[in-house]
């Protein structure tokens, strides 16, 4: 378990990590079968971004750099989904605009 | 009463509008693969609970993997163990309360249920948001 792969990504969402996309990075992380970390620092707390209560716990901000590790035969499957869905905001834009 | 692989979610409030609203905000965040049910207010319309519109919303949110059911006020909580009770005796063992706020309980619980967690993880989830 102690072989991780490794990325970040900055969030640039306005409010940060909130309620609904910590939701949508959970759901993303429990589709792979390793086990999925993130953190504020690249020296971690690690928390299991499996965990909804504690990736919505970490209430990370716009402009921070979100750490993520992976291990598992799917690792680098799921730094690269799990990068390119905060990269995309979580698909909020889409969603805020919807909401107006 | 189809088979499904996901735990249930039932939500109930003294408020319909609140358990509607709730399970609005489960099904916008989370989706719609959970099953869920939800009911709100006293047979008249008021607020409160009622025992036959708890066991209807279990029935909708039924999961042989089990059903875990947000509660608000004191009332919901003794309406729902009461509809537990009266549950068929191979479904009693599968329903569980949790205690937990109603909203973030619902949302948490919900993810949870989403990757196919066990019921008692799902209620283990809802239940890490209360203060120890």
């Amino acid at each position: 378990m102690n072989n991780w792969k490794s990325s970040s990504v900055v969030i640039r969402h306005a409010v940060g990590l909130h309620a609904r996309p910590s939701v949508k990075l959970t759901k993303l992380a429990k589709t792979f079968a390793g086990a999925v970390q993130i953190a504020e620092s690249p020296d971690g707390p690690w928390i299991d971004a499996k965990s909804i209560v504690k990736v919505m716990a970490m209430k990370a901000k716009q402009d921070s750099t979100l750490y993520l590790r992976a291990s598992g035969g799917d690792a680098a499957t799921a730094l690269d989904a799990l990068v390119t869905l905060v990269e995309r905001n979580c698909d909020e834009d889409r969603a805020h605009a919807a909401s107006g | 009463m189809q088979a499904n692989d996901k735990v249930g979610i039932v939500i109930v409030s003294h408020s319909s509008d609140v358990a509607r609203g709730t399970a609005d905000m489960v099904r916008q965040m989370v989706g719609g693969d959970v099953p869920l049910g939800f009911c709100g207010g006293n047979p008249d319309g008021g607020l409160g609970t009622d025992v036959a519109k708890i066991l209807k919303a279990i029935d909708e949110a039924w999961s042989d993997k089990g059903v875990a059911i947000l509660v608000d006020l004191g009332g919901a909580e003794t309406n729902s163990e009461m509809a537990v009770e009266m549950l068929a005796p191979e479904r009693q063992g599968k329903v569980v309360i949790c205690n937990a706020p109603i909203v973030e309980g619902a949302v948490m619980a919900a993810t949870e249920a989403w990757g196919g967690a066990s019921l008692e993880d799902v209620r283990r989830t809802a239940e890490e948001l209360s203060p120890q």
